[in-house]
């Protein structure tokens, strides 16, 4: 199996997907010619052409209320949000329209499209490139939001998003697209939305995380093993649907929980997981449950101390897990 | 490209010429229908049946002569709120639209999920409506935009509000539209009014249409009370979009003849002169009396049309009073749909 980065898996998701179903096409700023600005979408104005690989005005709302009309006009929209950080022009069109008109029309309707938008820190990118959004969008029926971690999730992620009947918000975290690097086959395969993965089996403590701090945890969790302690990491990729009985299954084993994200701590998406963790698994918890997440401020700072002090790290990630399993 | 304001938009007299008198007579049908349907809904309101009615009466012949021009089956339409005579013409039956106002589970808009007035029909190719005013002019470039990218000539038409074009998505819709060709038609019913905020207000120029060069497409200011200049330069727009010359953006300047909606009192910024004189641009009355002078129509014949819809509004009435509501348990479905 080739092992390739993030980026490059969804690039072969689009890629594979264009050559098969010519309904597909994508709609965002500088996705053309450019390939966008991290370069998912490169090569493929040359293979597609510039109706299905189109260049969208610098505004949001159309990316995706366009993308709404499209989808209802039996075509499969993937919209380019260029940053998650300017996704809030097209909160109204997202929430309002692609989330609720299957639901509006009572069922007569349906909304097929797919929304791509990098996020998260850790890249020197400051407040505004910079941002996780996961737990407003995550707060919406009608929405599907996925936050893969791993080339293999992405890939066989994306292809499931393009194809299913709903809206989904797909999740890129722009400090992965490089960084992390897997094995994924070339035959052609899906990763279904809905089930979390542990991707690391313990037996001491359950992690929930996704995206970059699904890597970070991973890497704390191996040091804790040095420790002695056995960790279990389970990558939740599906924010909604979320997976219910992966999340309280490993609990009820390990009797322990930490959560760990990027965003705001406050109202932040740890808070449903420990909610859900409360309501189902109480009997079997040992300790209180943990949140990591980034501090109340409005969004990461610029300077490198300022986004240090802000992010989750592994280190930061790894005393939490200490603090737990002394419990 | 051609780019033209046209204040002295086509007349009456260039379609009526045009127009077989069965067509005419339909067109009139269809905006008794609309407005005899509008009068019972707020009679019912007041009668405490229908808890919200919004009219379309006085945008009716902008509405029926748009529409007329459109082809049902194949061209796509995003009406807004006050789109009842557009969604008649497109095939919504009066039982249909009573099913709405009482929020029946056989409603084919939303299942009563929404208030009335919030047109849907897959069936019809009538595209789900929702209250946020102007999200529908994004769809409607969405909307063609896909019917380029499959090579397709359907049309798309889609209506609002003057005061809707101070929203962003007026902007980005239009441009979008714009910059691709697309065959969307953008009509603006202005009334004058965005609940009670007059249009100088809303917006400094003295037309929407003003706004189409802007844009780089025709911007073009109709007389929306005169059915058949509606229908005129909506023809000539649908041919231009067809051709796949791009977008129009036509003005059609209309009358609010109630308040802004069941719970509006529009007494409270509207002159008692004022209310009086939108009542003689009635464009029913109008239409009326063209159909009387060319002797297209007798006054035998339109009492007798009248009788007959109103016999009709009876019966929907009726049968949509008799329909069952939603089961509570059916709260729960469609918010995903299944692959
Ligand atoms: C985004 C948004 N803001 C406010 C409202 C409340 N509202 C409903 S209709 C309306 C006035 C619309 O005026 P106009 O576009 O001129 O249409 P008209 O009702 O006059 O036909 C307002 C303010 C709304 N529905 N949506
Ligand atoms: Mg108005």
């Amino acid at each position: 199996m080739p092992e390739i980065n993030l980026l490059e898996a969804i690039r072969q998701a689009i890629d594979e997907m264009m050559a098969q179903d010519e309904r597909i096409f994508v709609f965002g700023e500088d996705v053309g010619r450019r390939g966008g600005v991290f370069r998912v979408t490169e090569g493929l104005i040359d293979k597609y052409g510039p109706m299905r690989i189109i260049d969208s005005p610098l505004a949001e709302s159309v990316i995706v209320g366009a993308c709404v009309g499209a989808a209802m006009n039996d075509t499969r929209p993937i919209a380019e949000i260029q940053f998650a950080d300017f996704i809030a022009p097209a909160f109204n069109q997202i929430v309002q329209e692609a989330a609720r008109i299957h639901y509006r029309s009572n069922g007569d309707w349906t909304v097929p499209m797919v929304i791509r938008a990098p996020w998260g820190g850790g890249i020197h990118g400051a407040l505004y490139h910079s941002q996780s959004i996961e737990a407003t969008f995550a707060h919406v029926p009608g929405l599907k939001v996925v936050a893969p971690a791993t080339p293999y999730d992405a890939k066989g992620l994306l292809k499931s998003a393009i194809e299913d009947p709903n809206p989904v918000l797909f999740l890129e975290h722009k400090k992965t697209y490089r960084l992390i690097k897997g094995q994924v086959p070339e035959h052609d395969y899906r990763v279904p939305i809905g089930p979390a993965d542990i991707k690391r089996p313990g037996e001491d403590l359950s992690v929930f995380a996704y995206g970059l701090m699904l890597h970070y945890c991973l890497e704390a969790a191996q040091a804790l093993a040095a420790e002695g302690v056995s960790v279990e990491v389970v990558d939740l990729r599906t924010l909604r649907p979320l997976d219910v009985a992966t999340i309280i299954g490993s609990v009820r084993r390990t009797s322990k929980a930490l959560i760990v994200h990027e965003d705001n701590l406050t109202g932040g998406f740890g808070g449903e997981v420990a909610a859900l963790i409360a309501e189902h698994a109480f009997e079997q918890l040992d300790a209180p449950v943990l949140r990591i997440g980034g501090p109340d401020v409005p969004a990461m700072p610029f300077a490198k101390p300022l986004e240090d002090a802000f992010m989750p790290s592994p280190q930061k990630i790894a005393a939490a897990m200490r603090r737990l399993a002394a419990y | 490209m051609a780019v033209s304001i046209t204040d002295h938009a086509p007349g009456t007299a260039d379609a009526g010429a045009e127009l077989p008198a069965t067509t005419l007579r339909e067109m009139f049908r269809c905006m008794v229908l609309a407005r005899a349907l509008d009068e019972r809904m707020w009679l019912l309101n007041r009668a405490g049946k229908a808890p919200f009615v919004i009219s379309c009466q006085g945008h009716e012949a902008a509405q029926v002569g748009a529409a007329f021009a459109l082809t049902r089956g194949k061209d796509v339409t995003l009406p807004y709120y006050r789109g009842l005579a557009t969604v008649l013409v497109m095939g919504m039956t009066p039982e249909e639209v009573m099913l709405a106002l009482f929020a029946r589970a056989t409603d084919p808009n939303s299942g009563g999920r929404q208030m009335p007035a919030h047109y849907s029909s897959r069936r019809l190719k009538i595209i789900t409506q929702s209250s946020p005013v102007g999200t529908q002019i994004p769809h409607a470039a969405g909307v063609g935009l896909a019917e380029k990218i499959k090579g397709g000539d359907a049309v798309v038409w889609t209506s609002f509000g003057e005061g809707t074009t101070s929203q962003g998505d007026f902007h980005e819709g239009i441009n979008l539209a714009a910059v691709h060709r697309l065959p969307v038609i953008f009509q603006c019913e202005n009334n004058e009014y965005a609940i009670s905020v007059p249009q100088h207000q809303q917006m400094a120029v003295r037309s929407v249409a003003d706004r189409g060069p802007a844009y780089g497409i025709p911007g073009i200011s109709v007389d929306g009370t005169d059915v058949l200049a509606v229908y005129e330069v909506t023809r000539r727009a649908v041919e231009r979009a067809r051709r796949g010359d791009g977008p129009t953006l036509i003005e059609a300047r209309v009358v609010r003849l109630t308040a802004h909606s069941s719970d509006d009192n529009d007494r409270t910024y509207r002159s008692p002169r004022e209310l009086q004189s939108t009542r003689r641009s009635d464009p029913i009355a109008r239409f009326a009396a063209y159909l009387h002078e060319h002797d297209l129509l007798s006054e035998a014949e339109e009492r007798e049309l009248r009788a007959q819809v109103a016999a009709e509004v009876d019966a929907a009435t009726e049968a949509a009073e008799r329909a069952p509501l939603p089961e509570p348990e059916s709260l729960l479905n469609h918010v995903y749909a299944q692959s």
